[in-house]
């Protein structure tokens, strides 16, 4: 059982497709993720607060922080802005690039997948997306955030972070890295409702 | 009693279904989703979204493939947007119906695709057919629920 002590992470999934949407969505609350779904790769962009001006990647204005997604996960074949485009706006934006990226996409088609991991896309998940590919979104956020903290930390330790931070679901040791730990609050809460449902056979 | 015999009429009708191919594993999937995820209601509410979805795709096709010179790009990418609905759902047979649409659209041949349109839309309709009774009997048997069985 792994019913995480973990605060939900926020996954931002993009999907033209409306019954794509639900699906997505609902693999993913299943999951235990927070979800936001969008419809466009440009509605994505100002969920994530960049505007469309690729010269000014974003203002150092206060605000900007407000809307934390750990993850984005998007379909490839859009009309307008294709699920790559938006995976290169993305990794242009100094603020927005260390977000882990995943695309879908219902063609097995290996220059394009190429294409979209080389562009830095962390992950290619073939259509019809399953409950078991969920379990790959994980690692992905936390490589990332291992990554904001090692560079948080960078001045106290130097070596040893990256052994540790590979592996983070120790449960019980004492020394949980401290970036993590505030967020694993208020998370019982959110497993709850599952487990109280009644099953009728 | 009556529940009961919906209840076996439901899953006569769902293992007809997959017997004769209509739906696949992915369908499996969402009724796993709605139970595993305490969600009642998952599963009709995405089968109503595809069935609008794919209504509104096949009637967009038919209007393309009536014009007098027609843009088999564009028909090409709605028969792939419903091959990609389908496939989420589990719409097995109409998303084969679909693969082969698309070879139509590449040979750009407007016989081959109205013909093809006859079918998905055929296979469709009988699809969302046997979705609506599903989702009735479905209704039927929650109406009996409480607790009695």
């Amino acid at each position: 059982m792994a019913v995480a002590i973990e605060a939900p992470f926020h996954v931002l999934a993009v999907d033209d497709s409306l019954p794509d949407r639900k699906l997505i969505e609902r693999l993913l609350k299943t999951s235990s993720f927070q979800v936001t779904t969008v419809d466009s790769g440009s509605k994505a962009l100002e969920f994530l607060g960049l505007h469309d001006h690729e010269d000014s990647p974003i203002s150092t204005q206060s605000d900007q922080q407000e809307v934390a997604v750990n993850l984005i996960i998007t379909d490839y074949c859009m009309p307008g802005m294709t699920g790559y485009d938006l995976l290169k706006k993305i990794k242009e934006s100094s603020y927005l690039r260390d977000i882990p990226v995943v695309i879908m996409s219902s063609d097995n088609i290996p220059s394009r997948i190429n294409r979209c991991l080389e562009e830095g896309a962390d992950e290619f998940f073939l259509k019809p997306v399953r409950l078991s590919d969920m379990s790959k979104l994980k690692p992905h956020i936390l490589k990332s955030r291992c990554k904001e903290h090692y560079q948080q930390e960078q001045n106290l330790q130097s070596n040893s972070e990256s052994n540790n931070s590979s592996n983070p679901t120790s449960e019980n040791s004492s020394s949980s890295t401290s970036s993590n730990s505030h967020k694993r609050k208020a998370v019982d809460e959110e497993i709850l409702p599952h487990t109280i449902r009644p099953r009728h056979s | 009693m009556a529940a009961a015999a919906l209840r076996d009429q439901l899953t006569a009708l769902l293992s007809s279904m997959f017997s004769q191919g209509l739906v696949d594993e992915q369908f499996q999937q969402l009724q796993m989703l709605q139970d595993e995820g305490g969600t009642p209601g998952f599963v009709s509410e995405v089968v109503t979204l595809f069935c609008d979805d794919a209504d509104r795709i096949i009637n967009e096709i038919a209007t393309l493939l009536e014009q007098p010179v027609v843009n088999f790009d564009k028909v090409d990418a709605y028969v792939h947007q419903l091959k990609g609905s389908s496939a989420s759902v589990g719409a097995q047979k109409v998303k084969f119906t679909c693969m082969q649409f698309r070879q139509f659209c590449q040979d750009k041949s407007r016989d081959g695709c109205l013909m093809a349109l006859a079918v998905v839309r055929n296979d469709f309709y009988d699809l969302r057919n046997k979705f609506q009774t599903m989702l009735q009997l479905e209704q039927q048997i929650q109406a009996y629920d409480p607790k009695q069985q």
